[in-house]
């Protein structure tokens, strides 16, 4: 990845109203686009991506995980009610006469159904694949209704929180592979926002609700917050008040012992279970180096019903441009938690497997990435061809056929324009603007003399070489470069 | 019972009224409390056994993919996306679903075998069926005049699965095609390069690839007397020579669709001939056959592709076979089918084909469908079966014992003693750090036993092994798990000792 400076605040600014551009309207040609909120990737798309989910997939393995994949489907009876609020927004396949069957939502629930159907109960495993939502585009901008999602989940009755630890760890190496600026890791805990609620004297039938008003917190003001919880959700005042005193607090590891002492929380069972849960934790994060990375945040909420315990979220921060700014968030790069209950759901017997996993939201970051490039200019290749078979003379065709065949079949990648009688010109243009840094040129007298010339692009220099050394010398140039 | 049924009936209507108060957007403390009162409910009805009242499964005709069936997997992709890449091919996705009146129209009978996404209010879509229309649509979309690209990815048929036959309704199609105008059967000749570079790196056997041509057929088929109208429904008769004898595809032709037995008699001394270029020139002679411009149209391009073949140094891998005709409408001109060849048990038998594992061909017309003012865009390309591809190779692994890694783990990071999880904790990361791919078992005190056991079961070739006395002479015992051989090197030496062992370039890439 080039490591490129990050932007000043105003193409920053530029930088998020193109990112939060709609996706393509209607056309009106003829044409028909492909359907709303999804989209082809262009070679020039396909390499950036390759790039990113090769540096992420090369970090899930480093970890020992285990490749695997599921149907792009389900039995729709598989994904019902595993998503709460958002089970509206699953995608449906006809009934045609079989099975009922929606395109699968994310790659947890799949896994849990995998974990209960083979019986596994313990695996470490790594999932690259698309998921698919009705987001409305109006309500939505800028999400796509299909998106790339690569997971990375231990599951497995284990010594408590070094599991959940390698999922921090491994957030932190991929974000600085990525090299994306700065980030933070906000770490929070189920029990905890439960104790915490409890304590303030939120009464339990609002608490999903309460719960998802507080998720807003990354992106709304509290007072909008604490206005939507009392006017609209009935909370009392003086409750979220209390509410507030808490969300407000971040910190490290200083901040879980100060939640100790805390003269309410500290009466809560669930929050002392989730605090011990978290000191453990930054212990572990400390011996692996990136507990300064790592933020307890109070106001951490997390939308999916399905967690237990520890939840987190990772943000990429702006750099502050003038000393005491606050660091502005752009959103949310990758988040996970641990689930003890959702295999449960699927076993015939209620038999639980405890996971805790991660998801890299890699389309973000592939907007970013994208979105680098274009405002610097920065051009990829998007063939890997070394060598291309050229020829200054006609009726030459049958030499160049013959010796791209000798190439291919030594593992050089190579290319000829597909004419019969190519101009030079046109074939060293061609190299040109697909990046090709050698040519192998054939022509009368080389013929005669036994001879090809090898030339670099971009010097210009030509050398003969005899035809039989041709495939080590150019072996050995491209070694070299 | 009766009073469960009552409660089970009341939580079905509440949670009926949840969802269309959702539905409306009624706010959020109606809806709140309408919630409360159902999860009341919910909570009175109490543990169901009975609630498991689906049986786990994948939906029929798709399967999950094991870590090991992902390692085999990504075996054969290497092979083929280095092969594409060795040929300049740049790379492009689509989405999964296309709007429904993409596909309409483009796979004849097939259109049937299309899986529909339900309206749900918004654009009509269905799921991919191959990846060629895709491929055309894309071409006119962004008006492009010439690309040369692969796309791997899954398509979608509501087929009859045969599972054990690697046919299934959810499978990987690998892609590869050149578009534009270029001088003729040159890119096609490079298809047949490709196909053939593939199927012998994977080394799953012997191998032919059959060639015809959609003019020759067609030509053939008016010149033996088959009416215009039967061309497609006695074509996809031919099409079954490879699986039944001629005897009864001509009782189909004959006595199902009511084809002259004269004529099919004509057919039947061509389309049971195969052979090389010799066969080419051959037809180009025949009095029949050379009388109709079509195939002879057909005849001159295969002969120009021989020649191309030859220089390409495959053509001995080729057989000009006047019976293979291919299902799908689009082609219009060459079209290819690469079978496996079992290796004869006796001296003399014939090779019997074991169904195909690649295909392709020539289809001029298909972007012009797409494109507003009917433009052409000729393109040909091939198609890689690889879920066949993808059994063979595993049972071939299976059947050599030889063991597949599901992980690339190179170093297990244990501990001899108790209280050393720190220690662990604090080395793995270390490695981690510098690369190198490592694991720990996520115990606080394992025994010594089983960390040795879980490295024998998945393959992981070294342990460090950190003990007391060794943390205080500053040394991790390094061990081999298949010599069982244990060094002791300098804990400031151990990435460049492991990183030497295991063939890995010092700098962190």
């Amino acid at each position: 990845m080039p490591q490129l400076g990050l932007l000043p605040r105003r193409a920053w600014a530029a930088l998020l109203s193109q990112l939060l551009r709609p996706p393509c309207a209607s056309c009106t040609r003829a044409v028909r686009c492909h359907s709303q909120g999804t989209r082809d990737l262009s070679p020039q798309q396909m390499v950036v991506r390759e790039k990113i989910l090769d540096l992420v997939v090369s970090c899930f393995k480093r970890h020992g995980a285990k490749g695997m994949d599921t149907p792009a489907f389900e039995l729709k009876e598989m994904l019902t009610e595993k998503y709460g609020e958002d089970s509206g927004l699953m995608y449906d396949l006809k009934d045609q006469g079989g099975e009922l069957l929606s395109l699968r939502y994310d790659l947890t629930v799949p896994f849990a159904r995998y974990l209960a159907m083979n019986k596994v109960k313990k695996m470490k495993r790594y999932h690259v694949g698309k998921v698919w939502r009705r987001e409305s585009p109006t309500i939505v901008q800028g999400r796509y209704r299909e998106f790339c999602q690569c997971d990375f989940d231990i599951a497995g009755q284990f010594d408590p929180m070094i599991p959940d630890a390698e999922c921090l760890k491994i957030m932190c190496e991929i974000l600085n592979g990525l090299q994306l600026g700065d980030f933070l890791i906000k770490v929070n805990d189920r029990r905890i926002v439960d104790g915490m609620f409890a304590v303030c004297g939120v009464p339990e039938s609002k608490f999903r609700t309460i719960c998802s008003s507080i998720d807003k917190l990354d992106k709304m003001a509290w007072k909008d917050v604490r206005h939507e919880m009392v006017a609209k959700k009935g909370l009392a005042p003086e409750v979220a008040d209390r509410i507030g005193d808490y969300v407000r607090c971040h910190g490290g590891e200083s901040l879980v012992k100060q939640m100790f002492q805390d003269p309410r929380l500290s009466q809560n069972k669930q929050a002392l279970e989730g605090l011990g849960d978290l000191k453990l934790l930054f212990e572990y994060l400390t011996l692996f180096g990136i507990a300064k990375k790592i933020s307890f945040d109070l106001s951490l909420a997390r939308g999916l019903d399905y967690y237990t315990g520890v939840i987190y979220e990772a943000v990429l921060l702006h750099t502050p441009t003038q000393a005491g700014e606050e660091p502005l968030s752009v959103g949310s790069v990758a988040a996970g938690g641990r689930y003890d209950g959702l295999v449960g759901m699927f076993d015939p017997k209620g038999h639980k497997v405890p996971c805790v996993g991660l998801s890299i939201g890699v389309e973000r970051i592939f907007n970013i990435v994208e979105q680098r490039m274009k405002t610097f200019g920065e051009k990829v290749r998007t063939t890997e061809t070394q060598v291309l078979v050229a020829t200054p003379h006609k009726n030459f065709l049958h030499e160049r056929l013959k010796l791209i065949a000798e190439l291919w079949d030594a593992g050089i990648k190579a290319e000829m324009l597909y004419k019969n009688n190519p101009k030079l010109l046109t074939q060293l243009h061609y190299c040109e603007s697909t990046g090709i840094p050698l040519v192998v040129i054939v022509g009368e007298q080389e013929l005669k003399e036994g001879v090809v010339k090898i030339r670099s692009v971009a010097s210009r220099e030509e050398v003969a070489i005899k035809r039989e050394n041709l495939v080590a010398e150019i072996q050995k140039r491209l070694s070299e470069s | 019972m009766a009073e469960r049924a009552a409660l089970e009936e009341l939580v079905k209507l509440q949670g009926e009224r949840v969802r269309g108060l959702k539905q409306q957007k009624a706010s959020a403390e109606l809806i709140e409390e309408e919630v409360a009162k159902l999860l009341k409910l919910k909570a009175q009805l109490g543990p169901d056994e009975s609630k498991q009242k689906f049986v786990l499964k994948t939906p029929k005709g798709t399967r999950d993919y094991s870590p090991r069936q992902m390692a085999v997997r990504e075996k054969v992709f290497d092979i083929i996306i280095r092969c594409f890449k060795r040929h300049g091919a740049e790379v492009i996705d689509t989405p999964v679903f296309e709007l429904k009146e993409t596909l309409t129209g483009k796979y004849g009978e097939d259109s049937k075998l299309i899986y529909d996404l339900k309206d749900q209010g918004g654009e009509l879509l269905s799921l991919r069926y191959d990846l060629t229309v895709p491929f055309a649509r894309y071409l006119a979309m962004n008006k492009l005049n010439n690309i040369k690209r692969y796309h791997i990815a899954k398509v979608y048929r509501r087929d009859n699965p045969a599972m054990t036959r690697g046919r299934y309704r959810e499978f990987y199609q690998c892609d590869f095609d050149i578009a534009g105008n270029f001088d003729p059967m040159i890119p096609d000749a490079e298809c047949l390069k490709i196909m053939c570079e593939i199927l012998s790196s994977l080394q799953i056997g012997d191998f032919l690839v059959k060639v015809n041509d959609r003019r020759i057929l067609d030509g053939m088929f008016a010149i033996c007397g088959v009416p215009d109208s039967k061309f497609r429904t006695i074509c996809s008769s031919v099409d079954k020579l490879d699986k039944v004898s001629w005897e009864e595809v001509k009782n189909e032709m004959v006595g199902e669709k009511g084809l002259a037995p004269e004529v099919a008699d004509r057919i039947g001394d061509y389309v049971q001939q195969h052979g090389g270029v010799s066969l080419v020139e051959q037809l180009l002679q025949d009095p029949k056959l050379s009388q109709n411009k079509q195939a002879l149209e057909g005849l001159r391009d295969l002969k120009l592709l021989f020649e191309y073949l030859a220089l390409f140094g495959i053509d001995d891998k080729i057989s000009f076979d006047l019976s293979l005709a291919r299902g799908l409408d689009y082609y219009t001109g060459v079209i290819y089918e690469a079978v496996l060849l079992q290796t004869p048990a006796q001296a003399g038998e014939e090779p019997l084909g074991v169904g195909s594992v690649a295909a392709g061909g020539r289809y001029d017309g298909l972007v012009g469908m797409f494109d507003p003012k009917g433009r052409k865009v000729p393109c040909v390309g091939l198609s890689i079966g690889v879920e066949r591809i993808f059994s063979i190779v595993e049972q071939r692994l299976e059947a050599l014992e030889e063991k597949v890694r599901t992980t690339e783990t190179q170093v297990l990071v244990a501990s001899a003693q108790k209280k050393l999880l720190e220690e662990r904790l604090k080395l793995v990361s270390e490695l981690w750090d510098a690369g190198i791919k490592a694991e720990l078992l996520y115990k606080k005190n394992p025994k010594l036993l089983n960390q040795l056991q879980y490295c024998e079961e998945a393959g992981i070739p070294l342990v460090a092994i950190i003990g007391e006395q060794e943390l205080k002479d500053g040394v991790i015992k390094l061990r081999s798990v298949t010599s069982r051989e244990e060094v002791d090197v300098r804990r400031e030496d151990l990435v460049e000792e492991i990183k030497r062992r295991t063939g890995q370039p010092l700098c962190v890439c």
